[in-house]
């Protein structure tokens, strides 16, 4: 569970020269029915695809125990599919060198 | 081979969790997956501490195989049965490991770890111990396994299958987008390979397409299905996926996976290589 005090999206960036990367990453979170936490639980082993600009599948990642994950894409323009039991849900996303795109996706 | 001899569904898994004759094997890229939890009775393989020689860069020895299945009590008789996360891609390279040393009767679940989930099927966390045995390997069948001087003696002459996603096949990437880019010494392709993603074979929930839409996508991008054929991709694993699909699936012969692939190709000197679409 996500305490109030943590900061949503991806893992940390501790490490990862931004330089000469293009990260896209984050956090799946599902409203909890006992949490009591507004930015729900984390989903772990949901199922992130990347997928390109025409639409073809570039990567997929499970989330981690955090329900976070995080592709080093090239830079422009993606789209994210998350699957977990019963949801599916698209995103579109862009990928820059130096600025990493963190996000918080609540299925 | 075929569908019927080479994959398992999720239904066939969940009537033969308690069959004796049966060993369900999880293999993993994140190896941490199968402490998280996994089916129940399956054991684990470690892609690398297990399936990778470690001082050469090979595959473990006969004896070192033997060992290995031994160990967590696999006859030559038993059913194994692969599955694992990232849409099987390490389990289709245990399996063609398995089918290396010549084992009789493995199998893969269609749709791996991933469907189990979107399923919703249980997963647990205890590890079965196993009775050991005294499993014997086959010599090395390398009649399904590439090595470097053949693909570039097939350039332009047989079908050369680049499985990695488009912008690792035109030198955007040097690795798929999950991971740091790392590669070869170069990016590209090696010439005359026709680019037909690995993802292009599963749908989205990981099961494989059937097998008319399968053989579409080789034929129609340009695969002459009569002539023999060569699969790489980066380190070989996603080629053993494309691999399975052509020759366990599709039944087509001479099929190869070359594990050397892109990171061994991208490395050596004064090759030819072909970068772009």
């Amino acid at each position: 569970m996500k305490t109030c005090g943590a900061t949503p999206g991806g893992p940390s960036l501790d490490g990862v020269d931004l330089s000469t990367q293009s990260i896209i990453q984050g956090v799946v979170l599902k409203e909890g029915v006992d949490d009591g936490v507004p930015n729900g639980v984390p989903v772990a082993n949901a199922h992130v695809r990347l997928l390109d600009s025409h639409g073809d599948f570039t990567a997929e990642l499970p989330t981690n125990v955090d329900g976070q994950f995080r592709f080093f894409a090239a830079p422009g323009s993606w789209t994210l599919v998350v699957l977990a039991p019963g949801v599916r849900k698209e995103l579109s996303v862009s990928a820059a060198l130096g600025v990493p795109a963190d996000l918080v996706i609540q299925i | 081979m075929s569908r019927e001899t080479a994959l398992v569904t999720t239904d066939w898994v969940t009537e033969n969790l308690k069959n004796p004759k049966v060993v369900f094997v999880e293999v993993d890229e994140d190896t941490t997956l199968y402490e998280q939890g996994h089916i129940e009775g399956a054991i684990t393989f470690h892609w690398r501490d297990d399936l990778q020689d470690g001082l050469v860069r090979d595959l473990v020895s006969k004896e070192k195989f033997e060992a290995l299945l031994s160990k967590n009590g696999i006859a030559n008789d038993t059913t194994v049965v692969l599955y694992g996360g990232n849409n099987n891609w390490f389990a289709t390279y245990a399996y063609w490991y398995f089918k290396i040393y010549g084992h009789q009767d493995v199998r893969l679940i269609d749709g791996g770890r991933k469907l189990w989930e979107l399923k919703a099927l249980p997963l647990v966390k205890e590890v079965p111990a196993r009775a050991a045995t005294r499993y014997v390997a086959k010599e090395r069948d390398n009649s399904i396994r590439a090595f470097r001087d053949e693909v570039i003696a097939a350039i332009g002459t047989l079908n050369i299958v680049d499985v990695r996603s488009p912008a690792e096949f035109s030198g955007e990437l040097a690795a798929p987008a999950h991971l740091p880019q790392e590669g070869g010494q170069i990016k590209g392709h090696i010439p005359t390979a026709k680019n037909i993603p690995w993802s292009k074979a599963a749908n989205e929930d990981g099961t494989f397409k059937s097998e008319e839409e399968l053989k579409s996508i080789y034929v129609g991008a340009g695969v002459d299905l009569a002539k023999d054929t060569i699969a790489y991709c980066r380190i070989g694993e996603r080629s053993a996926f494309s691999w399975f699909v052509l020759h366990e699936l599709l039944g087509v012969n001479n099929v190869k996976n070359y594990d050397g692939s892109w990171t061994e190709y991208g490395s050596l000197v004064g090759v030819p290589v072909a970068v772009g679409a």
